[in-house]
């Protein structure tokens, strides 16, 4: 058994399909039509062939309070990896990112959190070993 | 339940205490990230209720404020309610023999 997939539910798949590609740089893998939603997919460009996120629509109606309480809190719906999360921090911030957790030294785990504009809190992370190598 | 009384009360808890060290180096914080750095930067596995609880207690008190920023809520610290201590012993000691607690 292995992950090939896991999923954010997002307010609007067009708006999502846009952030997730344009803003973070992720690579659209699949987009099919499935009656009024889309099976929309999307995957790190530095790993084509890796785990997909899919961009799953918010329409059942325990998401909306789900996704309420979680935000309300500050509470991320995934993490991402990155190399350096301050200059990732500075390059989104400059494509108007907002940021709902600054980075913060956590141990050897670098984070920081920010919205997804889709409903979502996104946390990046690096660890100082991984990024010193 | 009078405010000073509210303020020493929830001054005496050492995690509620952390809270305003954490808030004092970095003001406006989600639940999330004070959850983090209590457990990353101090050992403090409290769960989010408790630490939600403490959070109460200093909103009670006057000493975090929340506000709502967009869909997320930020906690910020108000060291107002301290300035009645400090004035009481320290800057106003002459008086205070005479002052009753009312604020």
């Amino acid at each position: 058994m292995r992950i090939n997939l896991t999923s954010v539910f997002v307010d609007d798949q067009e708006k999502a399909a846009r952030f997730y590609t344009e803003v973070l740089g992720f690579v659209e893998k699949h987009d099919v039509p499935l009656g009024e939603d889309r099976w929309l997919t999307v995957v790190s460009s530095q790993d084509p062939d890796g785990v997909e996120l899919l961009l799953e629509p918010s329409g059942h109606p325990a998401v909306g309070p789900f996704k309420e309480a979680l935000v309300g809190d500050g509470i991320p719906a995934a993490q991402f990896a990155v190399d350096d999360v301050h200059a990732e921090c500075e390059r989104l911030r400059a494509l108007g990112v907002r940021f709902t957790q600054e980075p913060v030294e956590m141990g050897p785990v670098t984070t920081a959190v920010f919205d997804d504009t889709c409903g979502n809190l996104i946390q990046i992370a690096h660890h100082a070993e991984a990024s010193s190598r | 339940m009078d405010r000073v009384t509210d303020v020493f009360k929830a001054l005496a808890d050492p995690t509620r205490r952390i809270i305003l060290d954490e808030l004092t180096a970095r003001d406006g914080q989600t639940l999330f990230e004070l959850c983090a750095r209590l457990l990353t930067q101090h050992g403090l596995g409290s769960s989010r209720q408790a630490v939600s609880q403490h959070l109460g207690l200093l909103e009670d008190a006057g000493l975090v404020e929340v506000r709502r920023e967009g869909r997320c809520k930020f906690h910020y610290i108000n060291t107002d309610p301290l300035g009645p201590i400090v004035q009481r012993w320290l800057r106003g000691g002459d008086a205070a023999g005479s002052r009753k607690e009312t604020t």
